[in-house]
C-alpha cells in the first residue's frame, strides 16, 4: 500500500508539468548518454503532438539491469506499460506468456494500423513467433560491420578505397600492415559471441542450433561447434599468436574500440550503431566502411547478417486507456520520418521499408557514404533458418559462457575444438535449466 | 564477573528500545534471508508464474558443477590473500606512523583516504593503472619483461582485484592497528629497552603480542569484507574473467541471479556462502580465540 503511495505521489510530481488529464504511460529504457537523450525527445515529441497520453521515459541503467528491474517490478505489480528488452532477452520474455501483452494483438485490439510487411524482413524475422506475429515492437535494431583505417592502409601499401572481402584477404592485409609496420595489430573485434560466432554461422548458413536456431521451441540445442566455427576460433588464435588479432575483452570487448580508435588495430569489427563513435573519435584517420568478411570456400553468396539491439515489450496488468497511449505511441514511433531521424542519428538499422526509402529520398545515404552498409547486408538474399537469428533462453548467461571458452582458447588452456565443445555442452546444460523452469 | 546491571522498571521499554533495531534486523536481514532459504529450494521462471518445490536439485547441482567448486577454491586464495596482504601492510604502516612523532596526523589522514574511496572508484583506478593498452603499470612491467595481460591471463586478474581489494582495506587496518599500537603501555616498552632489547625485538615481543585482540577482529572483518563486500572491485575491473578466473562466490550469486535470472540457483549459493561465513566465523571464535590473550 504505502509502495503504491509512494508511487502514485512520484507519478504527479512527473505529471505536475504537464495537463493532470494526460494517462500516463511509463516507458523503461537502457539509453544512456546521447541516445538517451533523443529517445527522451523522440517521447517529447509524441506529448506535444497529442494531449491525451504522456509518455514518460525512465533510463534504467544496461540491457540486463533494465530487464531485472522490469521482471522484479512485474512480480511487485509495479511494472512499467513498455519496457525495451534487447535481443538476448526475447527468448526469456517470449516465454513469459503471461507477462507480456503481444504488440500484434495490442495494435488489433486498439485499431492501429499495424502491417508487419511494412517493416524491414530480418528484423520481423527476428522477433515474431513461428506464426509470423510480432510479440515486441523492433525499436532500435543494428547489426556487425566492418570498420577499417585508409590512413593505416595507405602506409602499408594498401589501397585505401578497398576493404577485404574475405577472411583470407583480412589475413593477407593484416600480414602486410603487421610487417611495413603501418600498425602494431590487423585486427580486433567487438562481441565475439556475437560477431565472430552467431553471425559468422549466419553468413555461412551454418545452425547455431536445432529447431532452427532455437525459434521452434524450448528443447533446441546448441550445434555451433561445427567444423566451420571451429576452423574460425582456430584461425582467430593463430592470428593472435601471430601478432595479427588482437583480443578486445569480454561481452561488448570495449577495448576493441580503444584499440580501433588509437589506430593500434588497423581493422575492428562491431555494431553498425558504433559508427558515430567512430567517426567521432576517428580524429586522426580517415575510417572506411564494410560489410562483414566470410570464408569463399565455405560460401559463394555470404547470407545475411542477423540483428541485434532491442524491441518494446508491453506488459500485461495496466488498464485500457493506457494500451490505448502505448498503442497511439507505438503507431507514431513506426513513422517513416521518426524512425529515419532516429536511424540517421543513432546509425540504428531503419525499422521500416518506409524509412529507407525516405532516406534514399533525402539523398542522406550518398552525403554518409558506408551508412547503408548495414541494411544492404542484413537485406543481401533470402534469409534462411540459419541466418533469420537466434532465440534461446538463458541466453545472456550463455553468451558469458562462450566469451570465457573463447579467453581459455586464447590462454592456451583449449584448442578451438574443446573451447566450442566445452561452450556448447555448458550453453546446453542452461537451455535443459530454461526448458524445464518453462514447462511446468 | 562484575557487570553494570540496568533494571529497568518497566517491563515493556527494554523491548520497545530495542524494536527499532530488531525491525531493521527483521525486515532488511531475516526476512531476505529466510526468502533466500525458500527459493533456493524452489525452481521458478523469471516472472514468478510457475513455482515447483525441487528439494535439494540445486544444492547437488552445485556440488558437483566444477565451476561452482573452481569459484570457492578462487574466493579462498582471494580472501586468504586480500587479508594478509592488506593486514601485512596495515600493521608496517601503523607500527612506522606510532614511530613518528612530528606530523603522525598528516601521515594518519593521508593513509586513511583510500577507504574513503568508493569500491567501484578504487576498481576502476586499478583498472586504469593497469590498462593494457593505455595503463601506467604494464608499461614499466614490459621493461623488466613482464607482458602484463589482465584480459586473458587469469593470474594477472587475480593478481588485479587482489591488489584494488586489499588497497581499500589497508587504510582500516592501519587505523585500528594504530589504535592498538598506541594503546600498548609505554612502561612495557621502556623495560624492554632499559633490558637491552632493540626497536625490531620490542615490536615483535611486546606489541604483537598485545595485539591479537585486534588482529583476531581485523581478521574475522577482512574475511567477511572480502567474501561480501568486494563485488563492485570485481564487477568494475575483470567483471569476472577471464574464463571465470576472477568470478569469486559472491559475483557468481550476482551473475547467476541477477544477470541470468536464475533465482533457484542463486539463492542456493547465498544460502551456502552464508554458511561458510558462519562457520568460518564459528571456527574463528572458537578456536582462534583461545590462543588471543586479551
Amino acid at each position: 500500500m504505502l509502495r503504491k503511495l509512494s508511487m502514485a505521489a512520484f507519478a504527479v510530481a512527473l505529471s505536475a508539468t504537464s495537463s493532470l488529464a494526460a494517462t500516463e504511460v511509463t516507458w523503461w529504457h537502457a539509453m544512456g548518454g546521447e541516445l538517451g537523450k533523443k529517445l527522451e525527445e523522440i517521447a517529447q515529441k509524441f506529448n506535444e503532438s497529442q494531449s491525451d497520453y504522456k509518455v514518460v521515459p525512465v533510463y534504467k541503467g544496461s540491457y540486463p539491469e533494465t530487464l531485472t528491474a522490469a521482471i522484479a517490478a512485474f512480480r511487485a505489480g509495479q511494472q512499467p506499460a513498455i519496457v525495451q528488452v534487447f535481443e538476448v532477452g526475447t527468448g526469456t520474455m517470449m516465454a513469459a506468456k503471461g507477462a507480456v501483452y503481444p504488440v500484434y494483438k495490442l495494435m488489433a485490439d486498439e485499431g492501429e494500423p499495424f502491417d508487419t510487411k511494412t517493416f524491414l524482413a530480418p528484423v520481423t524475422g527476428y522477433y515474431s513467433d513461428t506464426k509470423g506475429n510480432i510479440l515486441s515492437l523492433p525499436f532500435n535494431s543494428s547489426t556487425p560491420i566492418m570498420y577499417y583505417n585508409k590512413d593505416v592502409f595507405k602506409k602499408a601499401g594498401l589501397d585505401p578505397e578497398v576493404a577485404p572481402k574475405t577472411w583470407k584477404e583480412v589475413e593477407e592485409f593484416s600480414k602486410k600492415i603487421v610487417s611495413s609496420g603501418a600498425a602494431k595489430c590487423g585486427l580486433t573485434s567487438a562481441w565475439i559471441t556475437w560477431v565472430q560466432t552467431e553471425n559468422l554461422s549466419a553468413l555461412h548458413d551454418k545452425p547455431f542450433g536445432t529447431l532452427q536456431n532455437g525459434f521452434g521451441g524450448v528443447k533446441s540445442e546448441f550445434t555451433f561447434n561445427g567444423p566451420l566455427q571451429v576452423k574460425h576460433w582456430a584461425n582467430l588464435k593463430k592470428w593472435q599468436d601471430e601478432g595479427l588479432f588482437k583480443y578486445g575483452g569480454p561481452v561488448g570487448g570495449d577495448q576493441a574500440a580503444t584499440m580501433f580508435y588509437s589506430q593500434e588495430c588497423a581493422i575492428t569489427m562491431n555494431s553498425s550503431a558504433g559508427r558515430a563513435g567512430v567517426i567521432n573519435n576517428a580524429k586522426n584517420f580517415t575510417p572506411g566502411f564494410a560489410p562483414l568478411p566470410y570464408y569463399d570456400d565455405e560460401i559463394k553468396e555470404p547470407k545475411n547478417s542477423i540483428i541485434g539491439g532491442a524491441t518494446l515489450w508491453v506488459l500485461n496488468g495496466k488498464d485500457k486507456a493506457t494500451y490505448k497511449g502505448v498503442a497511439k505511441f507505438f503507431s507514431y514511433l513506426s513513422k517513416p520520418d521518426v524512425q529515419a531521424d532516429w536511424h540517421q542519428f543513432t546509425g540504428y538499422l531503419p525499422i521500416t521499408n518506409a524509412a529507407y526509402e525516405l532516406g534514399q529520398k533525402q539523398g542522406y545515404y550518398e552525403k554518409n557514404p558506408g551508412s547503408d552498409i548495414a541494411i544492404k547486408q542484413i537485406t543481401r538474399g533470402t534469409p534462411s533458418e540459419n541466418s533469420k537469428g537466434v532465440r534461446f533462453g538463458n541466453f545472456t548467461q550463455v553468451r558469458t559462457i562462450i566469451d570465457e571458452e573463447f579467453q581459455a582458447l586464447l590462454a592456451n588452456k583449449k584448442d578451438a575444438k574443446q573451447s566450442l565443445d566445452s561452450a556448447v555442452q555448458r550453453g546446453n546444460a542452461l537451455l535443459r535449466e530454461f526448458e524445464a523452469a518453462n514447462s511446468n | 564477573m562484575d557487570t553494570k546491571r540496568t533494571t529497568f522498571n518497566n517491563r515493556l521499554l527494554p523491548y520497545l528500545l530495542l524494536a527499532p533495531q530488531l525491525a531493521i534486523t527483521l525486515v532488511f536481514f531475516i526476512w531476505p534471508a529466510a526468502q533466500a532459504v525458500k527459493s533456493s529450494f524452489e525452481r521458478e521462471d523469471p516472472f514468478g508464474f510457475s513455482t515447483v518445490f525441487v528439494g535439494l536439485t540445486h544444492y547437488r547441482q552445485l556440488i558437483e558443477d566444477p565451476n561452482y567448486l573452481d569459484a570457492l577454491w578462487r574466493t579462498a586464495v582471494f580472501a586468504v590473500s586480500v587479508t594478509i596482504l592488506s593486514m601485512m601492510l596495515g600493521l608496517a604502516f601503523a607500527a612506522a606512523v606510532n614511530r613518528v612523532t612530528r606530523s603522525a596526523r598528516i601521515y594518519t589522514t593521508l593513509l586513511v583516504w583510500p577507504y574513503a574511496v568508493a569500491p567501484v572508484v578504487a576498481g576502476v583506478l586499478w583498472w586504469f593503472l593497469f590498462n593494457t593498452s593505455t595503463g601506467l603499470l604494464p608499461f614499466f612491467l614490459e621493461r623488466v619483461g613482464i607482458r602484463w595481460d589482465h584480459d586473458l591471463n587469469g593470474t594477472h586478474a587475480m593478481i588485479l582485484i587482489i591488489i584494488a581489494a586489499a588497497w581499500k582495506q589497508i587504510s582500516y587496518n592501519f587505523l585500528f592497528f594504530l589504535a592498538g599500537l598506541q594503546s600498548v603501555p609505554q612502561s612495557l616498552i621502556e623495560a624492554a629497552a632499559i633490558d637491552g632489547s632493540g626497536p625490531v625485538r620490542r615490536f615483535f615481543t611486546i606489541s604483537l603480542p598485545l595485539l591479537s585482540p585486534t588482529t583476531f577482529f581485523l581478521f574475522i572483518i577482512n574475511v567477511n569484507y572480502t567474501m561480501f563486500d568486494t563485488f563492485p572491485i570485481v564487477d568494475a575491473t575483470t567483471g569476472g574473467g577471464p574464463a571465470q578466473a576472477t568470478t569469486t562466490l559472491v559475483y557468481k550469486v550476482y551473475q547467476d541471479g541477477y544477470v541470468g535470472l536464475n533465482i533457484g540457483s542463486s539463492s542456493a549459493q547465498s544460502v551456502l556462502l552464508m554458511l561458510i561465513v558462519m562457520l568460518l566465523t564459528f571456527v574463528q571464535f572458537r578456536f582462534v580465540e583461545r590462543r588471543v590473550q586479551y
